[in-house]
């Protein structure tokens, strides 16, 4: 092969490359602040966990309290409720995960996995955003007796586990503890 | 421009010298005056102009609103009723910019579905027909952020829905909420950005309008026949004949635009956006502005999940589907033939396809239940039947009329019924 077949790479040429390089690397460090900047900031990251006292929430009594900005749903459930709950099979679920933030990500959606603690299987703390499309489904409403979401017309059933509608999934369960019998911790 | 010489002669000392410097009159003057248009172009076709204006209209009153208006959660709903009730004139201001949303989206989609007749979007106007489509969806995201700025109910309720739609994609759907929100749900920071995109949106649809036009006046204007100009007397000069029927168009656009203004400010608005947001409080029925509700009625449509595809997920891509079809309809329809006045089996189905989206749109304001659900369902089959189906195979099976040789030919054999002499109609432009 003689030498003038191939052509010598010049200085031009890695002058070109390193300019080009030099410009692709400076444009995208340029546009991250640009992108950066419309993530949650420090403030709004810095979510405290909230203790709501349930005390003086009866059976049969609901309570809404906000945590990150969402509505939580905390309902000490009647007796009925709970049988209604418990006699749900996991075949009739649209959803047949717990979406439990305290359990593993695979939990299957009975009613001892929805509620707060295994002793305590009349509370139910939910966050009270439809999985649709993000609305406040009402209490106490809607075909399955326990949630309905008035937008687009999601029922949930006592154990807020998604029945009917446009809903994909189960209103999750937030991370909570109960930090003695009468208050629960969430987040 | 379109390919022709400028005629433009300037004629003081003063034209001359702007002209070897920068040419701008010329450029006006061969656009806007000099400017060859079809002769037989009718009112369908003013809707242009009209889109214009009410583009400067909306930029003119929301210049000045944003003076009166304060960006924070806190402020905005007063900000806004001070608006209605402190700010000289404000009240005027507000319901011209308010109601003129409505009449710039009554207007564009009049220019969507003219369009669509006439066969606009046809070689070798699809660039021209791509960049209207890109104005339409920026004007749907400025329509959209700046129904959040009030910070009523329906801002806030219909900011969590609509922001809620990206969540249907997995993995990548909650991190770009959260990007878009600035925060776990619609808050202070959202009320923010959506407001400082407010502002800019409209001049970059104003730098799209450029471009659209631009391209309007390489290609020339279509016209109801569909045939190209073959010669001068197919055209008439843009001034006189074009801007008198245009603004005589928009004269009685206007005078509705004045109606609603004057008469009913609120008719399409929705009482519970006078409500202040409230976070943890669901309006009972939560509907969107009407000209989003076609496509609101195509998302709650798609109730039961395609394959490993959601239902939730299914009816997003629908509904951002249903726009991005749009795309694409230049190589959708088949036909050899651009006009539906010469195309019988596509002019029935194209006013069916009309009265369909109008259906669609009463279905979305409608709560999502029963038959409700299934006429949506079937209106969103059409909807998308009219493009992947329709359009192909009637350009193959349907035999369309005759065609008539030229624009002055369709435009005489017009005439002679009407009882016109000939030499009249011929020659418009060297009348008196």
């Amino acid at each position: 092969m003689s030498a003038h077949d191939t052509t010598e790479p010049t200085r031009r040429d890695f002058l070109y490359i390193a300019t080009g390089m030099a410009g692709v690397v400076g444009a995208g460090a340029f546009a991250w602040p640009f992108i950066d900047q419309m993530r949650p900031d420090a403030s709004t990251l810095a979510v405290s966990s909230i203790e709501v006292d349930v005390s003086a929430v009866q059976p049969g009594m609901s309570l809404t309290v906000k945590w990150r900005g969402k509505p939580i749903f905390i309902r000490n459930r009647t007796p009925k409720e709970v049988e209604e709950a418990k006699a749900v099979e996991l075949s009739q679920l649209k959803d047949p995960i717990a979406r439990n933030a305290n359990l593993p990500t695979d939990a299957q959606a009975t009613d001892a996995d929805r509620t707060a603690s295994k002793d305590k299987e009349n509370w139910l703390v939910m966050v009270g955003v439809c999985t649709h499309l993000g609305c406040i489904p009402l209490g106490q409403q809607g075909d399955f007796g326990g949630w309905f979401c008035p937008c687009h017309g999601s029922h949930y059933d006592t154990a807020g586990r998604v029945r009917k509608g446009p809903a994909p999934e189960n209103l999750p369960i937030p991370p909570l503890s109960f930090i003695s019998d009468t208050v629960i911790k969430i987040g | 421009m379109s390919g022709g010489h400028s005629s433009y002669t300037p004629n003081t000392g003063i034209e001359k010298w702007i002209d070897a410097r920068l040419p701008l009159p010329r450029l006006m003057y061969d656009s806007f005056v000099a400017y060859p248009v079809p002769r037989n172009l009718n009112y369908a076709y003013a809707f242009g102009g009209i889109l214009a204006l009410m583009l400067v209209s909306q930029i003119l009153t929301g210049v000045v609103l944003a003076m009166h208006y304060a960006a924070d959660t806190g402020l905005a709903f007063t900000s806004v009723e001070k608006i209605m009730r402190d700010v000289n004139s404000g009240w005027l201001l507000r319901y011209l910019h308010s109601n003129g949303a409505s009449m710039f989206f009554l207007a564009v989609y009049v220019h969507i579905f003219r369009g669509l007749y006439y066969g606009s979007y046809k070689a070798p106007r699809e660039l021209l027909w791509i960049l209207g489509v890109i104005i339409l969806l920026l004007m749907m995201a400025t329509a959209f952020m700046g129904y959040v700025l009030p910070w009523g109910q329906m801002s806030f309720w219909g900011a969590t829905v609509i922001t809620g739609f990206f969540t249907a994609f997995p993995i990548i759907g909650d991190p770009i909420q959260q990007l878009l929100l600035g925060g776990f749900a619609v808050d202070n920071p959202t009320l923010n950005r959506f407001f400082s995109l407010h502002y800019l949106l409209p001049f970059m649809i104003a730098g799209v309008v450029v471009l659209h036009v631009w391209a309007l006046h390489v290609t020339g204007q279509t016209n109801p026949t569909g045939i190209e100009v073959k010669s001068k007397t197919d055209t008439v000069a843009f001034t006189p004949y074009a801007t008198v029927k245009d603004a005589f168009g928009l004269v009685l656009f206007f005078i509705l635009f004045a109606y609603f203004v004057f008469y009913l400010p609120n008719y399409m608005g929705h009482p519970d956006n006078y409500i202040q947001a409230d976070s943890l409080k669901t309006p009972a029925h939560i509907v969107p502005e009407w000209y989003f509700l076609p496509f609101y009625a195509m998302l709650r449509a798609i109730t039961f999940n395609i394959g490993p595809i959601n239902s939730k997920l299914g009816g997003v891509l629908i509904m951002f589907g249903s726009i991005a079809i749009l795309f694409i309809v230049p190589w959708l329809d088949t036909s050899k033939v651009r006009s539906a006045v010469y195309r019988p089996w596509y002019k029935l189905f194209f006013w069916v396809f009309v009265a369909n989206a109008i259906m669609l749109g009463w279905l979305g304001s409608r709560p999502a239940e029963g038959l409700y659900t299934l006429f949506s369902q079937v209106g969103t089959a059409y909807y998308f039947g009219f493009f992947v189906v329709l359009m192909p195979l009637l350009g193959l099976i349907e035999t369309p009329r005759r065609l008539p040789n030229s624009i002055t030919e369709a435009v005489l054999a017009k005439n002679k019924s009407g009882g016109q002499p000939a030499g009249i109609a011929a020659a418009p432009e060297t009348k008196g």
